[in-house]
């Protein structure tokens, strides 16, 4: 496996301007090679050419075009070598590749820059295609448009390489025998259910950063970023769509609360006791800002519904001062928009804010009669925190007893056992973990 | 570029044998499968298109060591039977799924969209 510049753990600006530089290559070579592997092999001998070349003559004006055309040459001489290895490639585009790259760099360099927002989505679109199984679609965005490494996405999933590595390989086999292109979905139909899976991907980076479960905080903090930069790509290269807006509004927000989810001995601390202060005012900006631009596109979804919830945590001195009923209203909203037992768990405790914890405890009650979340924690600990807001403490105990036996983040687990189960306190807790409200 | 779009179904022989009875006494000349059908052709990306018999009465030829032996049966048993398929010339894998999602199949049936390789030297012979 060819290995991507820069590194996933604390990559300097200058690394992810290359790393950027390398998704846009391979965008490029992939749309006109229709061969993700190729294109890979190719950007790859670019880097390592450059780091050869720009070391001796310095770097060229325009270091992005230098790339992607030295990748380009690369592209020809390896199907040369390869005879007619690549099937699938159109004899004539490679032609004009071919002769664009000998005669011509300076137009061929334009006219890449002039199609590179394109190149890019149809990259984002193929790797995010529901007709790959959803982990890799996952590790297929990330090597190729975020520009990590087999190594680092392995680390970061705790899978091992090899096994990667494989299965990379297969789904870039698939993507071009099984006629997956390299474009943006033009049929309105289409285009909106692939940028569901597109959404989809992004967001599942972002949890498994911020409400993971297993690997290293330091990756796990990595991931969140990756999202991030992923959604505002998104974001840039479709600004129209409200929904990939609400998504990075919601990353955003979520993400800033980042320095006040842990204690300094890295206990979970809940969002009722979040030092307020300690959340980034620079993310919640942008966050509200994104979500604003969103909401004026007036086609509401379940992103921009969670991050307006996501806004209203962000904007509220303390957690008994928040808006919870209007938070309770939103949940609404989004159970009808996006109906699931999990948002449930969520209203359940907002409508217990606002309305009192009976309130909550009966719009808990159907979730926890149906059966359908006796394994999730976060249903246990809204349970144990209603009813100990109702005054109900020998039951709430239970509760949380119950949570701790199902939540799978060890340190969650731990912190509730310390505080709920085994000495039981009189104080009123927050709504047990922050996962439990942030995450449906 | 082209796609074979398989269709498999959790039906027995019996069952079977007893939609294809109704089918062929109902003699709907504008039921579901026909208005698909008459669709892809009027979209002009229909190559061809078979209903098979059941594989409970397939034949397979299993060449093994120097041999050719005739057996009574499908090559695997399997809960799932390919009973047709269609033939889509189509520019690329959405368009093909975009058949696969149009057909009027039931509940328990799966289609399985599969592209064609081309530029295989055996297919020259087909264009002699």
């Amino acid at each position: 496996m060819a290995a991507g510049p820069g590194g996933l753990a604390g990559s300097t600006r200058l690394e992810r301007a290359f790393r950027e530089e390398w998704g846009a290559v391979v965008a490029t070579l992939a749309r006109r090679l229709g061969d993700l592997q190729a294109a890979e092999d190719a950007a790859a001998e670019a880097f390592a050419a450059a780091s050869v070349t720009w070391a001796r003559d310095g770097v060229p004006p325009n270091p992005g075009g230098w790339l992607t055309v030295t990748a380009w040459r690369k592209a020809v001489d390896a199907h040369r070598a390869a005879g007619a290895r690549w099937t699938s490639i159109d004899p004539q585009v490679l032609g004009s590749v071919a002769a664009d790259a000998r005669t011509a760099p300076d137009i061929a360099e334009t006219d890449m820059t002039e199609t590179l927002g394109d190149d890019r989505l149809g990259l984002i679109f193929a790797c995010c295609h529901p007709a790959l199984a959803e982990d890799i679609r996952v590790a297929l965005t990330l090597r190729f448009v975020a520009g990590l490494t087999t190594r680092e996405i392995a680390a970061a999933f705790v899978v091992p390489e090899a096994t990667l590595a494989q299965r990379l390989v297969r789904a870039k086999r698939k993507i071009r025998e099984s006629g997956i292109r390299f474009t943006v979905p033009s049929a309105p139909g289409r285009l909106a259910e692939r940028l569901q899976s597109v959404r989809a991907v992004v967001y599942l980076v972002f949890n498994e950063g911020f409400a993971s479960s297993s690997g290293s905080s330091l990756i796990r903090d990595d991931l969140c970023d990756e999202a991030i930069w992923l959604g505002r790509l998104l974001h840039r290269l479709m600004p129209g769509d409200a929904e990939s807006a609400g998504l990075l509004a919601l990353m955003l927000l979520h993400a800033s609360r980042r320095a006040a989810r842990l204690a300094a001995d890295g206990r979970p601390v809940p969002l009722a006791e979040q030092d307020r202060s300690a959340w980034d005012s620079a993310l919640i900006a942008e966050g509200t800002a994104v979500l604003d631009e969103a909401l004026v596109l007036r086609s509401p979804g379940a992103y921009q519904l969670q991050a307006a919830i996501a806004a209203l945590h962000a904007a509220a001195e303390s957690f008994e001062a928040t808006d919870w009923p209007q938070i309770a209203l939103l949940y609404r909203a989004l159970a009808r928009v996006d109906p699931s037992p999990v948002v449930e768990v969520n209203r359940a405790v907002a409508v217990g804010m606002a309305d009192g914890p009976l309130a909550g405890l009966a719009v808990l009650a159907p979730v926890l009669a149906s059966g359908a979340l006796a394994e999730y924690g976060p249903l246990h600990a809204a349970h144990g925190f209603l009813l100990e807001k109702a005054g109900d403490s020998e039951r709430a105990r239970g509760a949380w007893k119950r949570a701790t036996e199902t939540l799978d983040n060890a340190a969650v687990r731990e912190e509730l056992l310390r505080r709920y189960v085994e000495p039981l306190t009189e104080r009123n807790p927050g709504p047990g973990v922050e996962n439990g409200d942030a995450a449906p | 570029m082209k796609y074979a779009l398989l269709i498999y179904s959790q039906l027995n022989a019996d069952e079977y044998g007893a939609v294809l009875d109704a089918t062929r006494q109902a003699d709907d000349t504008d039921g579901p499968w026909v208005k698909y059908t008459r669709a892809a052709r009027d979209a002009g990306v229909l190559v061809g298109a078979e209903q098979l018999t059941h594989d409970d009465t397939a034949t397979s030829l299993r060449h093994q060591g120097g041999d050719r032996m005739v057996t009574d049966g499908p090559y695997m048993e399997t809960k799932e039977h390919l009973l047709g398929f269609y033939l889509f010339d189509v520019d690329d894998l959405d368009t093909a799924l975009d058949w696969a999602k149009r057909m009027p199949t039931h509940p328990g049936q799966t289609i399985e969209v599969r592209a064609a390789l081309s530029g295989l030297p055996w297919q020259r012979a087909l264009a002699d």
